[in-house]
């Protein structure tokens, strides 16, 4: 389907970027010490380092990618969320508190408090960078995604745009600008769903189906607007307004339309389908392993949720913001908010998704335009509003990858493991470089990956720290004879495992190299569940094996 | 705003005691998350026709999402109850 570009949406947008550059602007005024430019200082307020949390961590994926998940597969996008917030349970119990008691710039730092290892610095800085890019690819390809459909620009354009306006944002106050603009975006985000999912029950649900809704559409002249419910319970036509459980309830005992792809790929199908089919976990090519007699399958849905519980903790982008504020209360503090804040767009996210299966504006072709195209059947104000909060979201989330990443690179690269000794202004007018030069990178590759299946890369970054990172920090944390080689050969181990069975999986095949599946010889393709026990086993055997040689056990 | 020419933080209080107090505290409320994660994990695998069961208008499967979901906060807050700060004199 084509959308002619929204005016409004591309006048909103250009007002939330003028509005964020003149704030990162306005911040950067000053003259800017290490501690300011890499984590504000620390004088971030708890409760707006909550909401920036979310603002950091709902990305694209999140809005977008759940919203649609729901829309088209029904309850399978849930399961993200739900593994996506269970990770941040991890993050306050085990995390939040010691990793600002030992850090102040990088997670790297808590991982090196006691041994001042170069090998720490150096192992934890190619694990940030790691990550860092796998998720960056999925934001800017996700912006170039967005805007073509959204303003009617050429996906360059989009990945261009993010990437100079991210940029400037990071390059002028760092931590300071990155924290306001995730907190705006966080808070918009929160308020935009509410909002939507109001308006969603005002409306409540109506068989909506025609004669003509339901026939076949041939690719690509036939698309056109998808959502329909064609039976209600007890045969009503309309509901009128529902509370939020009639509303779940209800689409529970319906039958809805659905849209399959036939075998030659000519054409979209319906597919009539009961609510309570689609209100459990299985029904999508991503979990559809759940609902099939192939242990393998089974397992790996199980790593994969495995990755997401332990990979949020684990994420370098996400624990720089331990740093912004004053001290572990104020840590524990912002998370419980970040929590809240996080735990509630994710149970709106299923009304959201479920509004657009129902709400007869889906474009069967693009998952991730179901929740602008949701907001567009409410009017064009909230489509315009709902679009620019989209790539605000993006702005929000590459901002602290590109963040982490020079913080990485200056910090524990150049200062940590090759030992530079530089003057406090040097190591700003270093990050700002670097930043620049991240920002360069991550446009070049959202460009070059335009055609890449980039929903897989999110779930690789979270299995990739959850394999690499996370045992260590635990240990570090927890276990007094962890040394720094066991810490190395951990993070090393998990980078080691993860990344070659990410790249020789059935999946990877298929939809990367365009081999058949079955020729990859590994049984599942999410590393989770093998990667980070080994990582873990790693890290106890070579940490008993050097603790003789090694006086460097943590002593907190 | 937070201000970026600021000077270093003050090091914070730090107290074993309650340190060690913080961490049992999460590592006991984590292991009870952990549970309840798990048992999804397995129903979702393992027990399709559970999770499809009614639970008044909804169904197991969004019951138990819900709870995760809620369950998360609720152990968040219950964490944020209990546990302690260092007060201004200890070691720092």
């Amino acid at each position: 389907m084509t959308y002619p570009p929204s005016e409004l949406a591309i006048g909103l947008f250009l007002a939330f970027v003028a509005f964020t550059l003149g704030l990162s602007f306005y911040l950067g005024r000053k003259k800017q010490s290490s501690a300011g430019y890499f984590a504000a200082g620390g004088g971030v307020p708890w409760f707006v380092n909550g909401v920036a949390f979310a603002g950091d961590y709902l990305s694209a994926a999140s809005f977008l990618g759940i919203c649609g998940m729901i829309a088209f597969y029904g309850y399978d996008g849930f399961l993200y969320s739900i593994g996506y917030l269970a990770g941040w349970v991890v993050a306050l119990l085990v995390i939040a508190e010691p990793v600002k008691r030992l850090g102040k710039f990088t997670f790297a730092d808590a991982l090196d408090a006691t041994f001042q290892s170069r090998g720490i610095r150096l192992a934890a800085a190619i694990s940030t960078l790691v990550v860092s890019v796998f998720y960056l690819v999925p934001q800017m390809v996700g912006a170039g995604a967005l805007i073509q459909p959204l303003f009617g620009f050429p996906h360059w354009v989009g990945v261009v745009i993010v990437g100079v306006v991210v940029t400037i944002i990071v390059a002028t106050a760092g931590m300071a600008s990155t924290t306001w603009v995730q907190f705006i975006k966080g808070g918009l985000l929160v308020v935009f769903a509410l909002v939507l999912t109001i308006l969603i029950l005002q409306r409540g649900l109506t068989v909506n189906a025609s004669a003509e809704d339901l026939a076949p559409q041939a690719i690509p002249g036939g698309l056109r607007p998808s959502g329909h419910i064609i039976g209600l319970p007890n045969g009503e036509i309309s509901t009128g307004p529902l509370n939020p459980i009639s509303y779940l309830g209800t689409i529970r005992q319906s039958d809805v339309v659905q849209w399959k792809k036939n075998a030659d790929g000519t054409a979209y199908v319906p597919k009539y389908t009961n609510g309570s089919d689609l209100l459990r976990p299985g029904g999508s090519p991503t979990f559809a392993g759940l609902r099939s007699d192939s242990f393998a399958a089974k397992l790996n849905v199980i790593s994969l949720m495995l990755a997401l519980f332990c990979g949020t903790a684990s994420l370098p982008h996400i624990l720089i913001r331990y740093y912004t504020v004053k001290d572990a209360a104020a840590a524990r503090k912002s998370t419980v908010v970040g929590i809240a804040t996080i735990g509630g767009f994710y149970i709106l996210t299923l009304f959201l998704g479920l509004g657009a299966m129902t709400g007869g504006s889906l474009d069967v072709t693009k998952e991730n335009m179901a929740a602008p195209l949701l907001a567009r059947s409410f009017g064009p104000w909230l489509f315009a509003l709902v679009s620019a909060v989209a790539f605000t979201t993006v702005l929000g989330t590459v901002s602290g990858l590109i963040l982490a990443a020079s913080g990485a690179v200056v910090n524990d690269l150049l200062v940590g493991y090759m030992r530079w000794t530089l003057p406090d202004a040097r190591k700003v007018s270093l990050g700002k470089l670097t930043a620049i030069v991240v920002g360069a990178v991550a446009v070049g590759l959202g460009i070059v990956f335009e055609k890449f299946n980039v929903t897989m890369l999110v779930g690789w970054a979270f299995s990739v720290a959850a394999s690499a990172n996370l045992p260590a920090l635990v240990m570090v944390l927890f276990w007094k004879r962890t040394t720094a080689k066991g810490v190395i050969a951990s993070i090393l181990t998990g980078l080691a495992v993860s990344l070659p069975w990410i790249l020789l999986s059935g999946e990877t095949y298929e939809k990367v190299y365009g081999w058949p599946a079955s020729s990859s010889f590994i049984p599942f393709s999410q590393p989770g569940l093998v990667a980070i026990p080994i990582s873990f086993a790693v890290l106890v055997v070579v940490s008993l094996a050097t603790k003789k040689k090694n006086n460097d056990a943590p002593t907190s | 705003m937070a201000a970026l020419d600021a000077p270093p933080l003050p090091d914070e209080p730090r107290n074993p005691v309650v340190e060690a107090h913080n961490a049992r505290l999460g590592l006991w409320l984590l292991s009870v998350y952990v549970i309840a994660y798990g048992v999804f994990m397995g129903l979702c695998a393992f027990g399709q026709e559970t999770l499809a069961q009614p639970v008044g208008p909804l169904n197991v499967a969004l019951v138990y999402g819900f709870g995760l979901i809620a369950g998360a906060l609720l152990l968040a807050l219950l964490y944020l109850w209990f546990s302690k700060t260092p007060a201004a004199g200890d070691t720092k």
